[in-house]
């Protein structure tokens, strides 16, 4: 197992260049210019400057390996320094950001906390719906219970989230008046009536991403735990006079959760793409709401930066998901 | 079984016994029609699609025409419960222009629903073409799972963006506002969903290619091309067609998706996603300008869907005929 971790670590290696190459080559032929924004009346020769200064004078192969260093050694430098207070930098150039000109891992850094607290929550609910509602389904097949969740899945597969999220404003925010449309992210948690305030400032967004979720990952749960109710040993198990509880709950389950398992790691970086949307309706201020602005700025290392971390995250939880298969599954044998 | 109550065997041997002229598509046909869901869905389909291609020739009101003297019109339904504001002229209502809501649903639908179609075509024949050749010829086969492993791990929404964003200035340029920006989408939604069916098509070709009559096919002199062509494709359909359909839904949603965070088509170029995003701003005074859309889009992409299911039962021999 450890040497087939450390395979896949080193194949991903190669995996990830490539596709920080593709990030950047795209970026490079694209023609926006982040002096586009700039005044006309400054001259030709200035922006000329301009532009240098910010490193685009230099030609792609000198920049590329640049970005590289940059976010693989000097960004985790300063990291380290901050964190033990040592002078590994030592006062390198870090990614700056076009826009804003401050460290793009700074911005990152304060904007990671919001995405993580609605988009992690949100899995969280979701996947905690999803798993009782799949072995429900499954148990009782074709029951009015199964029947129902089949349609409320096909409802999260097919209503956008910029459709439930605005149908949810509609309903709670404006007709009701239950609770508040904008994420109040200056918002922090003192005593009891602003933890309320917390809580129900993230029920939509939480929701909304919720029902993507609990669609996909029911279906999972119930396909598996039909495929495993099926089988021989839980014959067996009911034959040796076990509880039915014991068989469904422990036996079949336990079973059923090693393609979920998988499943449910693969899915979070996917959910941090669906985030884009949900931040942009509720006004939540996290790393979505962050990438469209700097799209819409020109800001190519944020950009760069921010797409990579989410390539970044989608080979990594590829890899857990393969590793769990196995650590979960004995008969998956890597070597 | 009701098969046998249904067509009683015919007298083995009668040269009258008229011949029924049966082929596959014809039981696909009635398994499919036997899934209440699919139909509804198919229906509905069909449905919205002639509302939005013939609609606007009937209905003979351009979306684009301002009518300021009649803007903030709501929805007529709203007469029922005595709203002053309503217009027979205008049964969607209108919106801060002056504009006809039934007219611009309609217009954006064409083009969300064109925008849906060609980039699932775009992505099916790119995956089926990589799925085919990959599962085909073997020395092309870890050079291009790979290729498809690396666009999976891609961050697609995000690079769909980037894409829109990036190139849509020289596209307009060279094939004016709306077609060049018609041109990008389709293009950014067919090269970031093709790898699924990729996928897909290459395990089913890998398990095909050992079977016998196309071993038989080989023998006799086929060239690859048309064994390609006459033996694997036909019998890789029936998944094809499954991931059409998921296709479809994906490809609506990621327009919707792409025109309501303000990436897709110029303003006054409706799209369904971009009607939805333009009414959220004055969603507190006028929720049904966000609802029309948004259920167009989500009732569209679940009868889609319906299909896609219904498709998948119809399609498979075990289950047909039961």
């Amino acid at each position: 197992m450890l040497t087939y971790i450390i395979r896949r670590l080193l194949i991903s290696i190669p995996a990830l260049l490539l596709i920080a190459f593709v990030i950047f080559m795209l970026l490079e032929l694209a023609p926006g210019d982040p002096m586009a924004s700039m005044p006309l009346t400054i001259p030709a020769e200035v922006k000329q400057q301009m532009r240098e200064a910010l490193g685009l004078g230099e030609p792609w192969w000198v920049r590329f390996p640049l970005w590289l260093k940059q976010f693989f050694i000097v960004e985790p430098a300063y990291w380290i320094d901050s964190a033990f207070g040592t002078d590994l930098a030592g006062g390198q150039q870090r990614i700056i950001s076009f826009q804003s000109r401050s460290p793009v891992f700074d911005t990152i850094a304060e904007r990671m906390p919001q995405t993580l607290w609605v988009v992690g929550m949100s899995y969280v609910v979701g996947v905690a719906i999803a798993l009782p509602v799949g072995i429900i389904s499954a148990y009782r097949q074709y029951s009015v219970f199964d029947q129902a969740g089949t349609f409320v899945s096909m409802i999260g597969f097919s209503v956008p989230p910029f459709f439930s999220g605005v149908l949810l404003i509609v309903i709670f925010s404006v007709s009701l008046g239950w609770l508040p449309s904008i994420y109040d992210t200056t918002h922090s948690v003192t005593d009891w009536d602003s933890f309320v305030f917390q809580l129900r400032q993230m029920v939509m967004p939480v929701m909304v991403l919720a029902l993507q979720t609990t669609a996909q990952i029911s279906r999972y749960m119930r396909a598996a735990m039909l495929d495993n109710l099926g089988q021989d040993y839980v014959r067996t198990a009911r034959a040796k006079g076990m509880s039915e509880r014991i068989v469904v709950l422990k036996h079949v389950l336990r079973n059923s959760m090693i393609p979920v398992i998988t499943v449910i790691a693969l899915g979070i970086p996917s959910i941090f793409g669906g985030a884009i949307i949900t931040e942009q309706i509720f006004k939540v201020n996290g790393l979505g709401q962050l990438l469209i602005i700097a799209l819409q700025g020109n800001d190519i290392p944020m950009v760069m930066t921010l797409t990579f971390l989410f390539a970044v995250l989608i080979v990594m939880f590829n890899l857990i998901a393969d590793v769990l298969y196995g650590v979960f599954d004995p008969r998956i044998r890597y070597d | 079984m009701t098969e046998n109550t249904a067509n009683p065997p015919l007298p083995a041997g009668d040269p009258t016994a008229p011949v029924v002229d049966r082929n596959q598509w014809w039981d696909v046909w009635a398994q499919f029609r036997s899934h209440k869901g699919a139909m509804a869905g198919l229906i509905f389909l069909v449905g919205i699609t002639l509302f939005c291609l013939v609609g606007p020739w009937l209905w003979g009101i351009d979306p684009t025409t301002l009518d300021i003297r009649n803007k903030d019109l709501r929805p007529i339904v709203n007469a029922l419960w005595g709203v002053e504001n309503v217009s027979w002229a205008h049964p969607f209502g209108t919106d801060n222009l002056g504009r006809d809501i039934m007219a611009q649903t309609m217009q954006g639908g064409r083009i969300s629903l064109a925008v849906g179609w060609t980039a699932m075509i775009l992505a099916i024949v790119i995956g089926t073409f990589i799925g085919v050749v990959a599962g085909y010829f073997p020395r092309l086969d870890g050079l291009l799972m790979r290729l498809t492993d690396l666009f999976l791990a891609l961050p697609l929404l995000p690079l769909l963006l980037v894409m829109m964003l990036l190139f849509r200035d020289p596209l307009r340029a060279a094939f004016g506002p709306e077609e060049g920006i018609f041109i990008l989408i389709v293009i950014g939604i067919g090269i970031t969903s093709w790898m699924q069916t990729a996928r897909i098509v290459r395990g089913d070709v890998l398990a095909l290619k050992e079977r016998e009559y196309v071993l038989a096919a080989r023998s006799i002199g086929t060239p690859s091309r048309r064994v390609i062509t006459r033996h694997l494709l036909p019998n890789v359909l029936s998944p094809i067609m499954v991931s059409a359909t998921l296709g479809l839904a994906t490809a609506i949603i990621t327009e919707s998706a792409v025109s309501f965070l303000g990436l897709g088509f110029p303003p006054d170029y409706p799209t369904w996603g971009k009607l939805l995003a333009d009414a959220v701003p004055r969603m507190v005074s006028f929720p049904e300008r966000v609802i029309w859309p948004g259920l167009a889009i989500s009732l569209t992409v679940l009868a889609v869907n319906y299909i896609g299911d219904g498709l998948r039962d119809a399609l498979d021999p075990r289950i047909r005929g039961q």
